[in-house]
Parts: C-alpha cells; structure tokens; sequence
C-alpha cells in the first residue's frame, strides 16, 4: 500500500537543502559545538530488506526486454538517469557515489544478508558481528547514555554483535518516533523504588557466599545501566516531538520516514551506527507496482535524511549507506516479479570520507551477460564503508574461538574514498 | 492450608471466559504474524486461524472442565495444594513416582566419578545443596524450565528418601526433557540458521531428535541416521540434518563438515577450511577428504539421495596449475578449473569401511567404538547442558584423547561408560546428575573473592553458577506464572498461549549465547525488556488466570503468599530475613494484588531467578 503522504514540489522546496536550516530548531551546545568533519565518525545503514530490484530503482533499462515499464529520469549527475519513480533522489543524485555493480555470492535473504552486512559468507560456527556492530566497537561513544547501536524498523534478519559480544547487538525500536521501547517502568516512581529495592536486597541475599561469583553476573551494572538509560535526557532522541511539521512531511509520514529523522536525531546525540530498515521489497509477483510503492516511501525520506545531515553539518561526520541483501533478477517472471538476482545490483553511499558523484560499473541492458562490468564485491563495499567511517578494516582481532580474524573481509574500493581516489 | 478442591472448583465456572481471552489473545497474534509476512503466505492465515478456532472449540466441547491449568491430569495427580510450609503439604497427592528402568545401574560410574573429584575438594568446605535447590538446577539443565509450584508439593509429599534422584530420574524420562535436549543438541547439530526455504525443516529435525531421545534410541544409531539415512525432509525428518547445507539450490559441504568436525568429533578441524590448522596437526587436505565424505549427495524435489558417480570437486583459482586430477572431459576451454578430492578421513583410517556409500561409511567410521573423540565430544556436551559449562572449553575443541585404556580425567572415565553402554544418552545424563558435584551448593566461602571464584571454578568445588539463556528464561517465566505444571498435557490454550509468549519474548530479547553456544549475561536492552516489557507486565499481573493473582487471592496472609511466591519463582522458602524484608512490599501496597505484583516482580528480576546455580 502506497501510504507516503504526497508532498509537493513546491513544499519540497520549502525544506529541501538550502530551504531546510530554517526549520531547524535550536540545537543542545554540546551537539552544535561538534560538527564537521572533526565529528566522530557515525553510520546510518538504510536496509532495503527483501531486496530491491536495481532495474525499478538506480539501474533502469527502459525500452528494454528486461527493462518492463519502468521509466527512466535525468538526475543532477549529467547522464546517469534513475527510475521514475526517484524525483527528490534524481534531484540530489550529485550528493551520492552509485554503485550498479554489486556483486554478491548468496542468493538467499538470510545468507545475503549476512554477507551484505558483513562482508563473510554465513560460517557455520562463528557469527561474524554486522557493519554497525563493529563501527559501534570500534568508534569510541563518550558521553552517551543510550545504546550506541540502534535498529530502526522490522528487519527479518537483525544485523548482530557476533564474535564482538550480545552487547553489540543493536537496540532494536519497531516504532520508530516513540520514546523508545521497554523504558517507562509500570508502576508509578514509588512504587518503582520499591521494587528496585526489593531486587537490591535480594541480590544481597543470594550474593552470601558467593559474592564474587555474583559480581561476575554483571547484573547489578548491567541494571543501573538501564536504569541510568531509562532516566536519560538523550532517550529525547528518539522521539519526534522537537520536530517540527515541515520536516516530519519531508521524511514522510511513514513509519520508515520516521525512521529516518530518528536516525538523524540519534547520531545528532553521539550514536554511532543506526541501522533504518524498510521491507517489502521481495516483489516475486507484481514487481512493479510493489517496487514503487517502496520507492514512494523510499524517495522522501532518504532525500530529506542527506539534505538534514547536510544543513546539520552531520554529512561530512556521517557514512549514510543504502543498500539491500540482492537484486532482482533481468528476466520478469509470470506472475510480473522478478526474482532474486546477486549477479550485479546497486547501492548509494555519501557521506564522512567517500567520493561525491561517482558512478560505477553497469549492467547490461538486455540482460545476456550476467555479470556486469566493473564489478565490486559486496566485501569490498563493506571495507569501504568501514574506512570512509574512519574503522581500519584490516585490524585482525581474536575470536572467541581462538581463530584470528580481520574486521573486513575486503579489501576498501579506493575509488569511492575522497583520500584516495 | 486451602484444599486443592477449592483452588480447582472455584475456577471452573471461568472456562468460558478463559476460551473467549484466548481466543481474543490469538488473534491478536494472528494479526500481528498478518502483518509481519509476505503477500504470498497470507493466503493461508485464515483457513489457518479457523483450524485453530476450531480445534479449541472442540477441545473446549470435549472437556469442559478442562482450563488452561485447572483439570485434573491423567494420572488425577494434577492438583494443587496451596500449602503454607512445607510441614503443611499433605502426606501425599498420589503415588510416588517411579523411576524408569534405565538399564545398567550407574551407581559404580557415580562413584568413580566422584572419588576423582574428592581429592579437588579435599581441603575446602562445601556444602551441598538443599533438596529444592537440586530440583530447580535439574529443571533447568533437563527440561528447561523450573518446576512449577504443583511439582515442588508432590515433592514434598513425598516423604522417600531418595526422592531427588527418582525425581531427577522422572524427569529424564519426560518428553519435556526430550524436547529440551533435543533443542540444545539441535543448536549444535544444525545451528540456528533459518536455512533454505522449503529444504530444510528444523522444527521436524528437532522433533525427530526429541522422539529419539525419548525412546531412548542408542546415539550411535541416532548418528548414523542423521548422517546416512536418504529421503525427504518432511517424512524422514534426520536428512534435514543434511539440507540445513542447502543454500541456493546447492549443497554446502563445508557447513556439513563444520558440523560434524565440531559436534561429533570435538575438534574444529573445519579451521583448515582454507589452509593448515595453526595450532592443531589437522592439515587443509584432511579437511577437504571430510567434506568429500557428501560428495555423492543429490538433493532433489524427492528428497537426499546419494550417486556413486558423484565426487566432491574444488573450484581451482584461475591462476593456479591444477595439482590434482585432471579438468573435466569435454569442459569448454573456459569453464572453471577443479580438482576431484575422493573422502579421506583425518585419522583412523582402518575403521574406514570396506562397502557403502560415503555417507554411510562416514557414521560407521564416526560411531566406532574406537573412536574416543567421538564419546568424548558427545560426554563434553552434555556435561556443557547438566553443569552450564563443559568440562573442556570450549566445547567443541576437546585436546586428543590419551591412548587406548588410558582413563586421566573424568570425561574419559565417562566417555568409556557412555561407549561401554551403548551410547545410552539417558545413563551418560543420569550419571552426571546423580554426581556428588550436581549436589553441591553453588556457594563457597571462596567464591567472596575474584581470585577464590576463579579457583573454585577451576577445581569444580562447587556448582557452577551460570546464565539461563532466553529459551529456558521464557519458558520459567511461563511456568512460574502458573501453578500447574505446563507440559504436554496442558490444555491445547495454555500450550498456545505459552508458544506465542515464547515467541513474542524471543524475538524482543534476542539470542545471548557467545560463538560456544554458551549463554551471557543479559545486555542492558533485554534487562529492559525483563523490566518493563510487555510481557513482564502480563506475566506479573494479578488476576484469576495468573500465579499472582491466584496467590494473592487464595493463600492465608502475606507470609504465606510470600512462601509461595518464592517457591513458584526461586523454587525455595525465603528466609526470615527475606520473609521480613520483603513482606513490607506486601504490607505497603493498597491491595493484596499489587503487593503480590509488586513481590513477583522482584523475584522475576532478581540475579537469582535469571541465573542457574
């Protein structure tokens, strides 16, 4: 269902890039005060979960036998043109390094997944910790008092700590614009402390004679950390109510939309990796009307998150990465979809330390060679956006299991990093 | 004391209207699922939900005083008495259970057991552990859950005096405790991988498993089904052991050989993947001739099948000169270059058999009663489930055996009675439980400090005390919410409504184990989740369907519902300064209900609850 709310030009206008710092309201000093490039690095990783189709979105082959109905728009970058169904991207598409030849070595959503995100293939004894997960470890949070790696929205297949520990798994919000989940106590505050003091005495009790044993639990840390979170100013970041109605219309009055503008407040606050998921793109049948219906939610909210990180001076800090597990396949099948396709397929990147504009690798528009020229591994992409986030990629760290292992699979695309293309 | 009659007859008039919340309850969780998947399946849901409407409306016809955890059982045991201490329990509910004929007495391996560990435990004081405290830790190792609040007063009614042991006994003979290991089992034998769509079916996997386990099947021949049986994955459930492989249409013998490296043979021979074993003497060619014991596999629309004429090939790098074999007759001159690798096993290679497919000779060469790594690995696993921790960590990477005959700790005292025995699970369990260590407290005058903790650990001087991972939380949880016991004779809506909390928990809470499968502390995220979830506020709420409401309506005053409430969540009487401490949650809440809320959401919360000791 189509549920974006229609904005016009006009109005896009009105909060569009140069238009949008009036609508900002006053920053806390803290924030303000860090901006720019000397900003700690930080991540937003928007999931196109299902797997987008390349050929209805950044790859259209129109007037092709692959191409289908999708038509094709020019964009701000002089011949490169995009689906239709993009008008606020194709606008800004100068702003975004494309790449139209991903490939990948798993055709499965969860094993694409998996490998998309991380840059390893699925091993069946070690779970390898997620892009966010190990920009979250790597990058240091000071300061913060909510969890450095949060999820916004449903993914079917949850990026993980891995071998980095539980305590990397993102923060995972299904809502995104509310508070956040599981943080206002049942009970009124008396009767929370009530509570809570009966749990410190018990925990007393049971610590008799195994005190040191009960300190290794990590329990009492691990609840006043909670607690700590639960009474935290910076939980404001996740919600919207600061927000003006200019900019929640430019995201979208979707929950993805909102989705997005939390992704921005949250690395506004410190947070170091957010990862905003929108599904549905798993158009085995009627590919083309479920496509843009994505796209009509997709178009807003991304355009209006780089155009914010922008007049925020948040983009140069920030890797802004958009991507699904796979594509879709050249051929349309008979129920009008198209099938998974990990043979060459697109991802956006902008942002802190990569490459503004630059186009790579195409796929053959009749769809008769399968892999497509100048292809990058999804390995490589990963490497990539872990060095443009300022994360040695190559550092080997020790597993649980004793086997060494480098944060990256890949080695990073130099053309699409601004130090060393 | 009030009558078990009471609890029950005062609940029966409350069955329609349980049925109309349940109802209420599943749909709103059909509509959530309706939500949350593909166009496509949805197609299905609701013939699915009138299935489900109708089978409780005939459930509810069939028994109509049967709710969700006040019909009487099938042995007419199932009643609850809300007794206010023990000495108040009557003398007895029923019969006292009998433990099942296990075979050969394990008295002779307990014993041996024990006498290796006493000379660890020689010069420190331990105590062991009270009978309640056993019971809980066996619940939780076994069945994954506590016992419930019915199960602790027929213990102590009764009055026998080897009752934990034929207690513990009862349990291992219980499909609960089926289903439980066969889950932990199954997380090692086809991990946790959602796997290919229609190929791979873990939940008839571990249901197959857990049928096995019951009966007690030897686990050589539980083995060698999974690894040699062919068939289709719905009718012969052990060959998803082999799709789990499947990814793309095409088997993934590296995966199959991780698995059996790592889960039957204790050795992560599956690090030579891609060059020699650093540490270990297993070399890059050893581990391509186990992967090549799937070479033959063919996976079709009928099922795994093995073709004799089928061999394992190994894509060559372009650039490499091909050392092995020769390229493949007819091949285009660019088709990719590989090398055949016929099976080779990475030792013992006289057990090898003569006949057979691969797969076959791979669970005979597996199963061999020479084989020690393979007792090894399966006795290391299972002291990993009784105690929370392996003997050897991590547990999948045991150290050689020592040579024939040679007995130098305790996993091989246990390995050769497990081999001795037939490979029988049941008497390998028994006997860990039935240990001197399985008895002892988790406390130690050690354990005040880091370095005494560490030591205790070490020694074994006591029992470890270790993190209950999310499934065995949930399933606790549940339970201690209901006095009845929640099993597979649980009405058809307590088993629904239990599987759909289970779920919902799950999925919001998140997996905690590190790569060994072992279970870690909670992170800050799911300690909210516990604190202020949803389903917290549920479970804790104080209403006629739940242990708190029930407690708080039912027992005699506030130190009875305190009893009580410890017992349904920590499996034990508080003490008197607990009583004391604690009762002014009672004392100072406006209603009987919130203090009992206000009570049970301390337990909940408590380190004790949420860890195994």
């Amino acid at each position: 269902m189509r549920d974006a709310v229609e904005i016009s030009r006009r109005r896009w206008l009105q909060v569009a890039p140069l238009g949008l710092s009036f609508a900002l309201p006053a920053l806390p000093a803290r924030a303000a005060a860090r901006r720019g490039a000397e900003r700690p690095g930080a991540l937003v990783t928007i999931w196109l979960a299902g797997g987008p189709s390349q050929l209805e979105s950044f790859d259209p082959h129109p007037g092709t036998p692959i191409g289908g109905p999708t038509q094709a728009i020019a964009t701000s970058l002089p011949g490169v043109r995009i689906a239709a169904e993009y008008p606020r991207l194709a606008e800004m598409l100068d702003r975004f390094s494309l790449v139209r030849s991903l490939v990948s070595r798993e055709g499965d959503h969860e094993r694409g997944s998996h490998l998309l995100r991380t840059g390893y293939r699925p091993d069946p004894v070690l779970l390898h910790p997620g892009l966010g997960a190990i920009v979250a470890s790597e990058l240091a949070a000071d300061g913060l008092e909510i969890p450095r790696f949060v999820a916004l929205g449903n993914d079917p297949h949850p990026s993980r700590g891995g071998y980095l520990g539980a305590t990397l798994d993102p923060y995972r919000v299904s809502d995104p614009g509310q508070r956040g989940q599981n943080l206002v106590p049942h009970v009124g505050s008396d009767r929370q402390a009530r509570r809570l003091e009966g749990v410190e005495r018990l925990s007393l009790s049971f610590a008799a004679g195994r005190a040191a044993a009960v300190r290794q639990t990590l329990d009492d840390h691990t609840r006043r950390g909670a607690l700590a979170m639960m009474e935290s100013e910076q939980l404001a970041a996740f919600s919207l109510d600061e927000e003006t109605e200019a900019i929640r219309a430019a995201y979208g009055h979707t929950p993805f939309g909102r989705g997005c503008l939390v992704a921005r407040r949250l690395v506004e606050t410190g947070v170091r990796s957010v990862e905003v998921t929108l599904a549905g793109f798993d158009t085995h049948a009627a590919n083309f009307t479920g496509q843009a219906a994505q796209a009509a939610i997709l178009d807003p909210a991304l355009a209006a998150l780089v155009a914010d990180l922008e007049a925020r001076d948040l983009l140069d800090s920030t890797v802004v990465l958009v991507v699904g597990e796979f594509g879709r396949t050249p051929t349309i099948n008979p129920l009008d979809g198209r099938d998974h396709w990990p043979h060459g397929f697109s991802g956006l990147l902008t942002g802190a330390g990569l490459v503004r504009g630059r186009v790579i690798g195409e796929t053959d528009p009749q769809g008769l060679v399968r892999q497509p020229s100048d292809p990058i591994d999804v390995a490589d992409l990963v490497a990539t956006v872990l060095a443009a986030v300022g994360v040695d990629g190559s550092r080997e760290v020790t597993t649980p299991i004793g086997r060494p292992m480098k944060l990256a699979a890949g080695r990073p695309v130099d053309r699409l990093l601004a130090d060393r293309s | 004391m009030i009558p078990p009659r009471g609890v029950a007859a005062g609940c029966r008039g409350g069955v329609g209207y349980k049925l109309l919340v349940a109802v209420g309850f599943m749909m709103t969780r059909l509509l959530t699922v309706w939500r949350s998947i593909g166009r496509s399946a949805r197609a299905a849901l609701p013939a699915l939900a009138l299935v489900v409407i109708a089978t409780l409306l005939a459930a509810a016809a069939r028994s109509p005083l049967a709710g969700p955890s006040f019909g009487p059982g099938p042995q007419g045991l199932r009643s609850v008495p809300v007794a206010d201490s023990p000495a108040a329990a009557p003398a007895s509910t029923g019969p006292a259970p009998a433990a099942p004929d296990t075979g050969v007495p394990v008295g002779a391996a307990v014993a041996a057991f024990d006498e290796i560990l006493a000379a660890r435990w020689r010069e420190a004081g331990i105590d062991p552990a009270d009978e309640l405290t056993v019971l809980r830790r066996a619940w939780l190792s076994l069945a994954g859950t506590i016992p419930s609040v019915e199960e602790i007063r027929r213990f102590e009614a009764d009055r026998t005096a080897d009752r934990v042991d034929r207690w513990i006994a009862m349990l291992l003979a219980d499909r609960r405790a089926a289903d439980h290991l066969a889950r932990r089992l199954a997380r090692s034998l086809v991990g946790d991988a959602e796997g290919q769509f229609i190929v791979f079916r873990r939940d008839r996997f571990t249901d197959w498993l857990a049928g096995r386990l019951e009966a007690n099947e030897p686990f050589d021949r539980v083995v060698t089904a999974m690894l040699a049986h062919g068939g289709l994955w719905t009718e012969a459930p052990e060959v998803n052991f082999i799709t789990q492989a499947m990814s793309d249409d095409r088997l993934d013998a590296n995966v199959l050989t991780a698995r059996v490296s790592r889960a039957l043979l204790g050795q992560r021979i599956d690090c030579a993947q891609c060059h020699d074993h650093p540490f270990a003497p297993f070399t890059q060619a050893q581990y391509e001739g186990l992967a090549a014991c799937f070479g033959q596999v063919r996976v079709t629309g009928l099922g795994v099948e093995d073709d004799p004429a089928r061999v394992l090939s190994i894509d060559l790098p372009p650039a490499v000169e091909e050392p092995m074999g020769e390229a493949p007759a007819g091949s285009r001159p660019m088709a990719p270059r590989t090398r055949k690798v016929p099976p080779r096993v990475p030792f013992g290679a006289e057990w090898w058999p003569a006949q057979g497919t691969h797969r076959q000779n791979l669970a005979t060469w597996i199963v061999d009663p020479r084989n020690r790594r393979f007792h090894r690995a399966l006795v290391n696993r299972c002291v990993a489930i009784v105690f929370g921790r392996a003997w050897h960590e991590p547990v999948d990477d045991l150290p050689d055996p020592p040579a024939a005959g040679a007995v130098t700790d305790p996993l091989d005292l246990l390995a050769d009675d497990f081999r001795d025995h037939g490979c029988d699970l049941r008497r390998l369990l028994s006997i860990l439980v039935g240990t001197r260590l399985f008895h002892l407290s988790s406390g130690h005058p050690l354990r005040e400090d880091e370095a005494g903790n560490d030591a205790v650990d070490g020694a074994w001087a006591a029992f470890p005390i270790t993190p209950v991972g999310p499934d065995a939380m949930i399933s606790s949880l549940v339970q201690a919410t209901s006095l009845r016991t929640i099993d597979r004779d649980s009405h058809l809506v307590t088993r629904t409504i239990r599987f759909f909390r289970e779920v919902d928990f799950l999925r919001e809470y998140g997996r905690t184990d590190d790569a060994n499968g072992r279970p870690q502390p909670a992170t800050i995220p799911q300690t909210l989740v516990r604190m202020n979830g949803r389903l917290a506020r549920e479970l804790v709420e104080a209403n006629p369907f739940t242990a708190t409401g029930r407690i708080a309506g039912l027992a005699r005053d506030d130190r009875a519902r305190c009893d009580l409430a410890f017992l349904a969540m920590l499996t034990r009487y508080p003490t008197t300064e607990e009583r004391t401490a604690l009762g002014d949650l009672l004392a100072a809440a406006p209603s009987r209900g919130q203090g009992m809320e206000d009570l049970c959401w301390v337990l909940m919360n408590s380190v004790e609850f949420r860890w195994n000791h």
